[in-house]
């Protein structure tokens, strides 16, 4: 999907609100591409979607392109630090390294089976240094104007708190919609907390279509997360649980709507994810 | 650090390894049994050689395993590791590449593991696996939270373990024996009454040589 250049599309309206504010009589210039119905409902969200064209990124251990859950993988990264502890992205010839990402790529595949999956490894280049391969992937994800990013994983260094938060804001701003497992255990991690991504925990359902919205946050979405089947490294199928794995189920879900809807920004698929959540509208 | 504080230092330290290695070893039998898995083990993260290390066993491999170190960053533990994120599989012994790697590692496959990371405050001390819980007994969230409970413990635990090593490490590195004295008063310490008693006459009769060298 043609990622929109926010500062482009926006520069004629800017120009008439140089404080960001709207001046009067320019309302009719805030035109909003999708038209919304009465009742926004499952078929309306995404009945028929596949995905197709929509672009979406698995941040993780690597992926295993040859699984047969998974499908093509239309491109493959790993992440490093150099000697200057710069960044370096470089293609990733290791694949899978521990079976995560793979898992991930195919519960995403299963529901929005025609998306574009790329695979940005972070994992892997020791423990040493990888809070900062962590940004510099989510970094260089932000950049390639990704539609979704999965991101199953955190960190509890608050040194990176503060520019993990302005990635997750740019990211929102630039409409790459992020979707970040929640903790499992009570801890301070990053960036699930952050408003500006889609934050994930499990439930105990088997149907990976029903999700639920948490009036209570900072966790905002439950998704399927326990006793999974999932592809693994080597061709294998296993069962896992985790809120690691109700994150690529509401990967997925944005995919489905972004495929049906490609204009929407973040606040608008959020929004679209409440209305359509098991325990709001999801039923109709 | 003067000599006062260097001796309560020291008296702190020394043999408290013993005591947070059983504390370790405690966490993962009773890991082991409340989930009536086959094993369970801690790993601790060694930092500077970005590696993993086998710091307490239940079940098989508990006498060989101990000290046996793998990369940091790969596999089920690095993964855990590195996201920070709790991990529930089952199966693993159908993916080949997983059950030939911890078979070289630890001469045992499991069919099943529950990996969580020890985190104490900001800090990714380790992780805790819990291996082979009986097959088909229903995994919950409930069990999800269990695990993390034993993985705050663990992490105490483990947390004691690495500043007792660093205090002991820097108590030798200053070379005046204060290191030898303390673990001397700790055996000594736990003597029982008589022994306590000959060991402290044998200590003095000592003290009276030295003196005696020293003043002659």
């Amino acid at each position: 999907m043609a990622q929109p250049d926010p500062n482009q599309e926006q520069a004629p309206l800017q120009e008439l609100r140089p404080a960001w504010s709207l001046p009067a009589g320019a309302g009719a210039e805030i035109s909003l591409p999708v038209e919304w119905p009465g009742e926004v409902t499952r078929e309306w969200a995404w009945g028929g979607s596949t995905g197709k064209g929509v672009r979406v990124c698995i941040l993780d251990s690597g992926v295993d392109a040859d699984h047969p859950l998974v499908g093509e993988v239309q491109d493959s990264v790993a992440v490093s630090l150099g000697e200057n502890d710069e960044a370096i992205i470089a293609p990733d010839t290791e694949g899978d390294l521990c079976g995560h990402g793979t898992a991930c790529a195919g519960i995403v595949r299963s529901l929005a089976p025609d998306c574009d999956l790329t695979s940005v490894r972070v994992l892997g280049a020791g423990f040493t240094g990888s809070g900062d391969i962590l940004l510099a992937g989510l970094r260089w994800a932000v950049e390639q104007g990704f539609d979704v990013v999965n991101m199953s994983l955190s960190t509890t260094k608050r040194q990176f708190a503060g520019i993990l938060h302005e990635l997750t804001d740019r990211a929102y701003f630039r409409r790459t919609v992020l979707v970040a497992s929640a903790h499992n255990m009570p801890v301070e991690s990053y960036p699930w907390r952050f408003s500006s991504v889609i934050s994930v925990g499990s439930h105990e359902e088997p149907d990976p279509l029903t999700f639920f919205y948490n009036p209570d946050p900072p966790v905002e979405f439950f998704a399927r997360g326990v006793d999974v089947e999932v592809a693994w490294t080597g061709g294998a199928r296993i069962r896992c649980t985790g809120n690691s794995f109700a994150t690529p189920h509401m990967t997925a879900l944005c995919a489905l709507v972004l495929g049906k809807h490609a204009d929407l920004t973040p606040f608008q698929l959020k929004s679209v994810l409440y209305l359509t959540s098991s325990n709001v509208g999801g039923g109709r | 650090m003067s000599e006062e504080l260097k001796a309560a230092v020291a008296a702190g330290v020394v043999g408290s390894e013993e005591t947070f290695r059983s504390l370790l070893q405690s966490v993962v039998e009773v890991a082991r049994a409340i989930f009536g898995a086959q094993a369970s083990s801690i790993f601790l993260l060694d930092e500077e050689n970005d590696e993993l290390v086998f710091e307490a066993i239940a079940g098989p491999g508990a006498d060989t395993l101990i000290g046996q170190r793998f990369p940091s960053s790969t596999g089920i533990a690095g993964w855990v590791l590195v996201t920070r994120q709790p991990l529930v599989i089952e199966n693993v012994t159908e993916d080949p590449r997983f059950a030939k790697g911890f078979a070289e590692t630890t001469g045992y496959v499991p069919k099943g593991l529950m990996a969580v990371p020890l985190l104490h405050e900001e800090r990714v001390l380790g992780v805790l696996e819990v291996l082979d819980r009986p097959q088909r007994s229903q995994f919950s969230l409930v069990e999800m939270d269990l695990l993390g409970l034993f993985a705050n413990q663990a992490a105490i635990a483990l947390d004691l373990l690495r500043r007792a090593r660093r205090a002991e490490a820097v108590l030798a590195a200053s070379g005046d024996g204060a290191d030898v004295l303390a673990r001397l008063a700790t055996t000594v310490e736990g003597l029982d009454d008589e022994q306590r008693a000959a060991g402290l006459r044998l200590l003095g009769a000592v003290e009276e040589v030295l003196k005696r060298d020293e003043g002659g």
